[in-house]
């Protein structure tokens, strides 16, 4: 088996503006983000010739990637949807990679986008999970009941109090506070968390993420190509996936998650361990995700993560700054697609503001989860 | 001005079982009876995991029969929602939401009724109890009350 460790480049990125965008549709943030993206690359959508896109919860956007590509002007050689929630986008890297190694494509985009904060018009029916129906005629409604039952079992078995997931929002908001294009801007306190309404107990308000619209997108292709292209290329080092069940109903264990296995294969194809890593994007639908994955991936030992998130060690200037762009919980959510492109502007440097930009930085973990705790993915990024 | 997807999506929520589910009717029938089972593999004789499926999780037979279950169990993690996601559960925010690991095998969604939402513990012992509505019947679960 040949390591593909090194072999392709993230060579474009782009962002469009998130929060609320009320006049635009799934279908038009998309397109905002190929075109930036494009922009950013400084190529045009006919020498583009993959497409990869996260399934949108819409049947009316069904073979995706097919009817986007087409819709911006992308002759693709390889296209598809991927639907792995929020591990998606990173999954969505992932498969170029395979794909430009596999002969199939050179040069592809990836692009997620979601109209969440306001109505979209575009007709369909939402896509459900598919077993619904175990959870609802007992009340259980949210990701929010289901990411707290596993705050509960960590508050059990680790003895994390409230007051530890507190300071993950309160970084993260402080990160958002430096970020022209985040939606919460305004900082907030360890007390303020605290005093936030309950969602479902152990979860407070200010431990859940936004919802969002925006999109952003990454083009990938071989580490040779990337060199013709004007930015810094940042080489795409490790991957990993692993998904230890589906249900809640089935799941071993709710405090160690799929970022244990995950992150064990993207380190070992990269040669690299948790103390190279200078940042981490770390997909943080609710902070409790946010602390279990820093132990999954070996930040610190497990049940220590009340203890790492403390102190400043997760904040701009510590030890592992943790979602410089302010995340999910402050940023936006757009299922983690922005981690991948924060991590990609960190590395290349000179792209965000000043004073959230990691000193020196030259190797980053992203990570993305979805479904009921279910699905996750890891990216590790250098700059070349 | 036109209902978005999301919306719809929400509205379709019933909130309510599907009692002609093909793996799934016996249980509901049986529930109806009062009486708590899970399908047991005629081959590797483990009890599957919920919900009910066609071929055994753990060996893929397709032969299993539905197994009487003690109703007794242990919550494995407990939740309480302040929010009403539904509009049905409006005036009965806050209510406990568990997961129910059964002695026998399996782990079903319900709740820790007969008991203040905040003092249901992760571990507690609970037992099965019926709660009959027009169309079905819910299996929830209360405090095994210690002698």
């Amino acid at each position: 088996m040949t390591n593909l460790s090194g072999k392709c480049a993230i060579v474009g990125m782009g962002e469009t503006a998130v929060g609320k965008r009320p006049d635009a549709t799934t279908n038009s943030l998309h397109l905002e983000a190929i075109k930036a993206c494009l922009e950013d690359a400084g190529i045009k959508a006919s020498q583009v010739d993959g497409l990869l896109t996260n399934q949108p919860l819409n049947d009316s956007h069904r073979s995706y990637a097919v009817k986007l590509a087409h819709m911006a002007g992308i002759n693709a050689g390889f296209a598809t949807d991927l639907a792995l929630g929020g591990a998606t986008p990173i999954a969505m890297v992932q498969h170029a990679v395979m794909a430009i190694e596999a002969g199939m494509a050179t040069t592809l985009m990836c692009v997620h986008a979601r109209k969440r904060a306001t109505p979209d018009p575009t007709p369909g029916h939402s896509i459900r999970r598919g077993d619904e129906h175990w959870e609802e005629p007992w009340g259980h409604f949210a990701a929010a009941g289901g990411h707290a039952f596993a705050a509960q079992r960590h508050m059990y078995e680790y003895g994390t109090k409230s007051e530890d997931l507190a300071h993950i929002a309160v970084s993260t908001r402080k990160h958002a506070s430096l970020n022209k294009n985040a939606t919460l801007r305004k900082p907030i306190t360890i007390e303020d968390h605290q005093q936030s309404r309950m969602i479902v107990a152990p979860l407070h308000l200010l431990d859940c993420s936004l919802e969002s619209d925006g999109g952003g997108a990454v083009l990938v292709t071989s580490v040779e190509r990337a060199r013709d292209f004007p930015k810094r290329p940042i080489a795409i080092l490790g991957m990993g996936q692993h998904h230890p069940h589906f249900s809640l109903l089935d799941a071993p264990t709710l405090t160690t998650l799929g970022g244990k296995k995950s992150s064990e294969m993207a380190y070992r194809m990269a040669g690299l361990g948790p103390k190279d890593m200078d940042f981490a994007e770390i997909y943080d639908c609710f902070t409790i995700t946010a602390l279990i994955t820093l132990e999954d991936y070996g930040f610190c030992a497990k049940g220590d993560g009340k203890d790492f998130v403390k102190d400043g060690r997760i904040g701009l200037g510590g030890e592992l700054p943790l979602n410089t762009h302010g995340g999910l919980l402050s940023q936006a959510h757009l299922e983690g697609q922005l981690h991948i492109t924060e991590a990609v502007k960190q590395l290349r440097g000179n792209e965000v503001e000043p004073e959230r930009q990691v000193a020196n930085a030259k190797v980053g973990i992203v990570s993305g989860h979805g479904g009921s705790l279910a699905m996750h993915a890891t990216l590790i990024l250098g700059a070349l | 001005m036109s209902k978005t997807q999301d919306e719809r999506g929400r509205a379709a929520r019933r909130g309510q079982p599907f009692l002609d589910e093909p793996e799934a009717k016996p249980f509901w029938a049986s529930l109806r009876e009062h009486r708590l089972t899970a399908q047991r593999c005629s081959s590797c004789k483990k009890i599957f995991n919920f919900p009910p499926q066609a071929r055994c999780p753990h060996c893929l037979a397709s032969d299993y029969e539905w197994a009487i279950l003690s109703g007794k169990g242990k919550v494995y993690s407990c939740v309480t929602y302040h929010r009403p996601w539904h509009p049905a559960y409006q005036d009965k925010i806050p209510y406990n939401v568990s997961l129910i690991d059964l002695d026998e095998g399996g782990r079903i969604v319900s709740n820790v009724v007969d008991c203040p939402p905040d003092e249901v513990r992760i571990a507690m012992a609970v037992e099965v109890v019926y709660e009959d509505l027009p169309e079905y019947t819910l299996p929830k679960f209360r405090p095994v009350k210690s002698a």
